[in-house]
């Protein structure tokens, strides 16, 4: 039986956006007139809590506790700030959702106001996505001329007002404390916590922050139920996923997928195996910040935690495939330049450690690697644990490394030993 | 002096923010929309209309890789050097690129036509390598295809 597809089945072949309409005749809005006039805003939550839903950014929180964190009695203004800075290298699923049904993310985030109490939601976009910048403005439009968003939504008394935020590049962005500093007109630096983000968080008020393929799924769980979300999926983290591709594979894509399908079957069923001529080595299985796994992990099933399990991280779910025909260190090079470029400069092990990593490597791939290399690489993976820095940049940035000395160390030392690079 | 469209498009933003000093970000995309990059002179007229000091908002401009402190070409190439546009070549395209324009990355031509910058991933991997020129990404990245995107500029 082919997997039920909520967040994408109906989305549009030739590539355009659902307008109100085509969102409407597919269902859309059903689950937010359900909501306000049937449902209590715990009844809500309630349903998100059964429904196992774990958030989509990376980090896998469950979705429907994070909102009961906000307290009861917590001031106003509360905010709700959807995470759309896609930003994390290799991953391209929110863009998806966002160019193709911006609807279903504004019933998603209107669902999660209504369950916070959430008075202002804002759509943080990263600039690049120009279309999607496009598309969403146009969706809110139309959301709020149809009574979905603004004063007393749909006659329940409840009222969201509703922004779209472009940012202005930075990595840094999509950390969710930087993400409140940029939108309140400074820099992207994390933020000390506590306080929280639910306690205080932008311009000091309650705040909950959700990733975009997590808010979409909330309309889902509305319409049909828990129970119907967690069959979806065939581990315990409930629905679809949207897993990736990209790398030397035949036919690299996006496919939404039952949460906890295999590497091997995402692998050789969807994107087709690797390209004539190319060997697979390792991969990334959620972005750029997650550990690399090997062909002995192939039949690991992509969930939070069996990948955790394997020694790596589910991240955002889009692999990015290492062929025999490509330099692991070169690729872990790539890597680290880029986490390196991107530390705003905030904790010493971020700024200082990257940047000497990042020379390391770069001196390796150019034929002046040196003995004891590995151990100052090994040393610095060990410095950016969680713990020593306000965020998860250069945590992040150490999991690639990590993994790469482990599986590919023999690659580095020739490296080392050859004085060059052999794939050079 | 903000032009009146700029001042107008700054305004429009301030009932989506508690206060003035959020919208600088936005404030500042504005007027590189207008004028392809955000000199001092307009840096300071921005914040006389915030009320922010020249050196806070320079202090934020700079924070942000897509906020020009310095002119740009009337394009602007954004060419993806992030990890899956460097497994699929994209450290070729670059070259190939920075060779037909006779510009190094972080450089203008001497027309100014083009400002080619590296870019860290546009979240489009199932096509790399990839670029976007102002607004339009271009996929699938050759050299014989990116000799023919970039002759459909002037």
């Amino acid at each position: 039986m082919p997997t039920e597809r909520p967040l994408t089945g109906n989305m549009r072949a030739d590539g355009e956006a659902l307008d109100r309409d085509a969102y409407e005749r597919a269902g859309g809005y059903r689950a937010l007139h359900k909501a306000l006039q049937s449902m209590t805003p715990e009844a809500v939550t309630d349903e998100v809590k059964a429904s196992n839903l774990r958030g989509r950014g990376g980090a896998g929180f469950p979705t429907g506790l994070k909102w009961t964190f906000i307290p009861t009695k917590a001031p106003h203004p509360r905010y709700l700030v959807a995470n759309a800075d896609e930003m994390e290298p290799g991953t391209f699923k929110d863009r998806l959702l966002l160019e193709g049904d911006p609807h279903q993310l504004i019933e998603g985030m209107a669902l999660a106001g209504y369950a916070t109490g959430t008075d202002v939601a804002y759509i943080f976009l990263r600039g690049e996505y120009k279309l999607a910048a496009r598309r969403i403005e146009k969706a809110i439009a139309e959301a709020y001329r149809a009574g979905y968003l603004g004063q007393d939504i749909l006659g329940s008394g409840y009222s969201l007002e509703f922004y779209l935020h472009v940012s202005a590049g930075r990595y840094m962005c999509g950390e969710e404390t930087g993400m409140l500093n940029a939108l309140e007109g400074k820099r992207a630096n994390p933020r000390a916590k506590p306080p929280f983000p639910p306690v205080s968080g932008l311009f000091g008020k309650p705040t909950t922050i959700n990733n975009v393929e997590t808010l979409c799924n909330v309309p889902h769980i509305i319409n049909n139920g828990a129970a119907w979300f967690r069959s979806l999926s065939r581990s315990k983290d409930g629905g679809t996923k949207l897993y990736g591709a990209s790398g030397k594979v035949k036919r690299p894509g996006i496919w939404e997928l039952a949460m906890g399908t295999t590497i091997r079957e995402i692998l050789e069923e969807h994107a087709g195996g690797m390209r004539d001529g190319v060997r697979f080595r390792g991969l990334l299985p959620g972005g750029a910040s997650t550990d690399f796994l090997v062909e002995q992990h192939l039949d690991v099933a992509m969930d939070f935690t069996e990948v955790q399990k394997a020694g790596s991280r589910l991240g955002t779910g889009t692999m990015i495939v290492l062929d025999d025909q490509t330099c692991p260190v070169g690729m872990v090079s790539n890597l680290e330049h880029f986490f390196a470029q991107e530390s705003c400069g905030w904790c010493t092990p971020c700024w200082s450690g990257l940047g000497w990593v990042e020379r390391i490597l770069k001196a390796m791939e150019e034929g002046y690697g040196q003995p004891g290399d590995l151990d100052k690489l090994a040393f610095q993976t060990r410095f950016w644990a969680l713990g020593h820095t306000f965020c998860a940049l250069a945590p992040g940035a150490a999991e690639p490394l990590q993994s790469a000395l482990k599986y590919f160390r023999a690659d580095f030392e020739r490296h080392i030993d050859e004085k060059r690079c052999p794939w050079k | 002096m903000l032009l009146p469209e700029e001042r107008t498009e700054i305004e429009a933003e301030f009932p989506h923010y508690p206060n003035r000093k959020a919208i600088c970000i936005d404030a500042m995309k504005i007027v590189q929309k207008h004028r392809g990059w955000v000199s001092d002179e307009a840096l300071h007229d921005v914040g006389e209309l915030l009320g922010m000091s020249d050196a806070d908002l320079d202090g934020i401009a700079t924070f942000y890789n897509l906020i020009f402190r310095r002119p740009v070409g009337r394009h602007v190439i954004y060419l993806c050097d992030s990890v899956s546009c460097w497994i699929m070549g994209a450290d070729q395209q670059c070259r190939h690129a920075s060779e037909q324009l006779g510009i190094q990355p972080g450089e203008t031509t001497a027309d100014g036509c083009f400002t080619l910058l590296p870019i860290v991933c546009l979240g489009a991997c199932d096509h790399a390598p990839v670029m976007m020129i102002d607004d339009d990404m271009h996929l699938d990245l050759t050299p014989e295809k990116i000799d023919q995107i970039l002759g459909g500029y002037k």
